[in-house]
């Protein structure tokens, strides 16, 4: 009954999708199309705006309305040490191998504002391999990114990143982290004084290094199978031969023609690596 | 006649861990209807979940992954701290996005989605629980034309969900356990 609004809507997103591509050269092609409607619908819900007709108007004719969708479409929502099970392993199972390298360069794809970044970054201190580690911090959006490299995120969230920090195996007082100030905390900045922060799309953009572990956690639900393809062969031009590929812990590699040489490190927390 | 529906979506919070037990325990292994099962949950209730399903239920029993296809006789639940989304091809979509009524999973945003991609065949049930959640979701099945149910609120250890959701869809079927689980075997 509801049926033909939907398709309706379908379209003109289509459309839209299309639109701006050809204008900003952002390819949406390839993500899960549930998650891109429902976010769509969100904006327009969010904005007061009542048509996509309208919508493609605004986001075609004013660049700055543009960054603001584009920030709503790709969701930008993480947290500190998201899974401790998975930031324990990475401590236990992956830093001392890459511990062996003289220098170490990981890439976190799909960073988002920092929180997962800054996670990394505390485990590589309290392993004393922080200072001869190169980080690549990319996302697709520049606006997370400079948010990530300030590193000022809000309190509410203290408790859950606290008893997160010490969940995944933290070593030291959680709050000797950061400061707590107006509602904010603010991390440490040599936490990530060996961080490189710039824009990379995924769907669209290459390789640009070789790693010994790439994090993309959460990112790659969003993307249909073609495009999540696309991704893992990306990554595994980026991978040095034993490199480390952690994903989110719904996310996996069996479908991938990549798979055959990779193995799991920690199956329930989706890290793998690497044949030689 | 209508046509089998060819999706159930259940949803709970307080106590419904219970109550969708104590339905989904009745249904044999052949059960041919997909059941998704939305459950607010403790993160700390990781795994564990799909254990206690899987001891006391003939039906297999998976948690969710994405892109995983909706298969018959299975019953699948959503994951801790994921939205889970309905794609077109009925395949499953998992998100992160922003807490819905505080709740990730949300089952307004599972009930919505599958709307969308099932219309009118399918049945959304809302059992016991201590939050709005799920109301706005099966509305958008009672105005698809999809079959509401909500747990009986005399029986529900927690009213406040199928409360909720009588405010918004008024013509739900308001069942007991029992009854609801008799229903379901009627239909496959």
């Amino acid at each position: 009954m509801k049926v033909e609004k939907e398709e309706f809507f379908e379209q003109e997103v289509e459309a839209l999708i299309e639109d701006i591509y050809s204008q900003y050269g952002y390819d949406f092609s390839g993500y899960a199309r549930a998650s891109v409607y429902r976010r769509v619908k969100r904006f327009l819900n969010n904005k007061n705006v009542s048509t996509v007709a309208e919508l493609k108007n605004k986001v075609l004719d004013d660049s700055y309305y543009f960054e603001s969708f584009l920030q709503e479409i790709t969701v930008n929502v993480t947290e500190m040490f998201r899974d401790p099970s998975f930031f324990q392993s990475l401590r236990n199972n992956v830093l001392p191998m890459l511990s062996t390298y003289p220098f170490i360069k990981i890439w976190d794809a799909g960073c988002s504002t920092g929180e997962e970044l800054f996670s990394l970054a505390i485990l590589l201190q309290e392993e004393g391999l922080l200072d001869r580690t190169k980080i690549y911090a990319t996302d697709i959006n520049q606006k997370v990114l400079k948010q990530a490299k300030e590193g000022i995120f809000p309190t509410s969230n203290i408790a859950a990143y606290t008893s997160g920090y010490y969940a995944s195996g933290g070593k030291k007082e959680f709050s000797s982290y950061y400061l707590s100030n107006y509602g904010n905390m603010k991390f440490d900045s040599s936490l990530i004084k060996n961080v490189v922060f710039y824009p990379h799309n995924l769907a669209t953009d290459s390789s640009f290094n070789e790693f010994h572990l790439v994090l993309c956690r959460n990112v790659l639900i969003y993307f249909n199978r073609e495009l999540q393809e696309k991704v893992f062969k990306l990554f595994d031009d980026s991978l040095v031969e034993l490199g480390y590929l952690a994903l989110g812990k719904k996310e996996t590699l069996a479908m991938s023609q990549i798979s055959r040489n990779y193995n799991f490190v920690d199956k329930n927390n989706r890290i793998y690596r690497k044949a030689s | 006649m209508e046509a089998t529906p060819e999706l159930i979506v259940i949803g709970g919070s307080w106590g419904g861990i219970q109550a969708s037990l104590s339905i989904l325990k009745g249904l044999p292994a052949n059960y041919k209807i997909p059941i998704v099962l939305v459950l607010h949950r403790l993160r700390s209730m990781e795994g564990e979940l799909q254990h206690i399903y899987e001891k006391k239920l003939a039906l297999k029993v998976e948690e969710i992954e994405e892109k995983e296809e909706i298969k018959a006789c299975h019953v699948y639940l959503a994951p801790a701290n994921y939205h889970v989304l309905i794609e077109k091809d009925r395949t499953f979509s998992l998100d992160v996005s922003e807490l819905e009524n505080y709740s990730r999973p949300s089952i307004d945003v599972t009930f919505t989605s599958a709307v969308e991609v099932f219309d009118e065949n399918m049945i959304g049930i809302l059992l016991s629980g201590a939050n709005k959640d799920g109301s706005s979701g099966l509305q958008a099945i009672r105005n698809a034309g999809g079959i509401t149910i909500i747990q009986d609120p005399e029986e529900a250890e927690v009213s406040t969900m199928p409360l909720s959701a009588l405010e918004l869809v008024p013509d739900c079927k308001i069942m007991k356990l029992e009854r609801i689980q008799e229903f379901l075997n009627s239909l496959a």
